[in-house]
């Protein structure tokens, strides 16, 4: 039997995080079936438990200034029930498993498990989000987009904890998620797209562009992303493919047991070039 | 974490599990309430679901040490109640329930539902029953029956 522990506070949680060897649990619904063992008998965690989901400090949803400071407690459910979440997140948050999954799973929870399928990573990397981490005495924001360094790896250190997630509050007047599933709910993403612009006076003003599924991490081009700022419509529409074409050399992914490699290029391709066509130029008209 | 307290049903009860041990093992090895169905085990199918301070939750993944101090509702818990008595005679009363392994889960999360949202649409009901499989297929019927159970029920959620 390993030891767990549940503790009162985020003070007392860091204490223990730096005495003992432990695996932060938050809402568990990845941990408990990565370690499931046959029915009826314990899962079989390698090292106790740092039960976390319920530390006040880490409960909360709140707005400051022009960020959403998302608590590592905060549920899925949590994160689409508030008013001020980004439609871009939402509805990646609302794609993922079903409603008794996203009761308990947190967001914070699915970018340490940091899978490249992770539905609100996607929406994150578009929305330049950043997480909290805490160990005693001192705290640290890192960029998802740094945070995450591969398929379940992150930069979190072993005495630290992730705190908060914090969103920068969309200016975006276009946006949109696509997942590609076998099915609406509890299925994991084949791939998926997150797109949002902000256009301003006929031309594009900023723009991020995430692919999910289709690589290591989740696939987002700052460089490209600038090839479009300041472009007008007509720009957009003549160089439609020339954009997909620059995508088509970023997007590698792998066959596996949910899908091809050839299926989920062709797709996220797709949804990229219909994003340009339909929601991007046919947003600016 | 030694002795782990929780609220089963209204009661307060005690739990000396290790605190990995799944909910679902706690609810049906060591509290006999065996309307906790085990299916997946993988948060699949929802067989196992269970109301966990109100809210629906996949019972096979939440290791017991993360339902301290918490209230859990299982559908033996339910059957004793108004709410719980409406839900069972409209999915009679419907023809909901085949072989019956998933409808205790398909209740729960019926009863969730309602909590939140007494009139709900078709729509509204088939995303809320979306973590429930029915492997005899017969959804239209549950979603008759929760939709009879919300007009039954009307002035209880």
């Amino acid at each position: 039997m390993v030891d767990s522990y549940k503790p009162a506070t985020l003070k007392e949680a860091l204490a223990l995080r730096k005495q003992h060897d432990l695996i932060p649990l938050a809402g568990g619904t990845d941990l408990m079936v990565k370690y499931q063992s046959w029915s009826g008998t314990l899962p079989r965690f390698p090292k106790g438990a740092l039960f976390i989901s319920r530390l006040p400090e880490l409960k909360g949803i709140e707005k400051r200034g022009e960020s959403l400071i998302i608590g590592a407690g905060a549920t899925l459910s949590d994160v689409a029930a508030f008013p001020d979440t980004p439609k871009v997140l939402r509805d990646a948050v609302l794609s993922i498993a079903a409603p008794g999954i996203r009761n308990i799973a947190t967001l914070a929870g699915n970018i340490c498990n940091a899978s490249p399928a992770g539905d609100s990573i996607c929406a994150l990397y578009a929305l330049d989000a950043s997480v909290v981490l805490q160990r005693t005495g001192s705290e640290r924001t890192v960029p998802v987009m740094k945070f995450i360094t591969g398929p379940g790896k992150t930069v979190l250190e072993g005495d630290e904890l992730v705190t908060a997630v914090i969103v920068l509050l969309e200016k975006a007047n276009i946006s949109i998620f696509k997942k590609v599933g076998t099915r609406k709910a509890n299925a994991l993403s084949k791939l998926s797209f997150s797109a949002v612009a902000e256009v301003k006076g006929g031309v594009i003003d900023g723009i991020a562009l995430a692919f999910g599924a289709v690589g290591p991490t989740v696939v987002r081009s700052v460089e490209l992303e600038k090839k479009c700022i300041g472009k007008k419509r007509s720009e957009i529409e003549s160089n439609i493919e020339e954009i997909v074409r620059d995508y088509s050399t970023m997007i590698v992914p792998i066959d596996d047991q949910r899908s091809s490699a050839e299926y989920r290029k062709q797709v996220a391709l797709n949804l990229l070039r219909n994003f340009l066509t339909e929601e991007l130029a046919g947003g600016m008209r | 974490m030694k002795d782990i307290e929780f609220t089963l049903n209204g009661k307060k009860v005690h739990s000396a599990a290790d605190p990995l041990k799944r909910l679902l093992d706690v609810l049906r090895d060591d509290f006999t309430e065996t309307g906790v169905k085990e299916g997946c085990g993988e948060g699949e199918c929802g067989a196992c679901s269970v109301l966990m301070d109100g809210k629906l939750v996949n019972s096979c993944m939440v290791p017991i040490g993360a339902a301290e101090g918490c209230d859990i509702v299982t559908p033996e818990g339910l059957r004793e109640t108004e709410k719980g008595k409406v839900i069972i005679e409209s999915f009679a009363d419907s023809g909901a329930v085949q072989c019956g392994f998933c409808t205790p889960g398909m209740m729960m999360a019926a009863d969730a539902l309602l909590e939140e949202n007494s009139n709900p649409s078709e729509e509204e009901i088939r995303e809320a029953l979306s973590g429930n499989l029915c492997r005899c297929t017969g959804y239209d019927l549950i979603v008759k029956g929760v939709k009879d159970s919300a007009t039954r029920g009307k002035k209880l959620w």
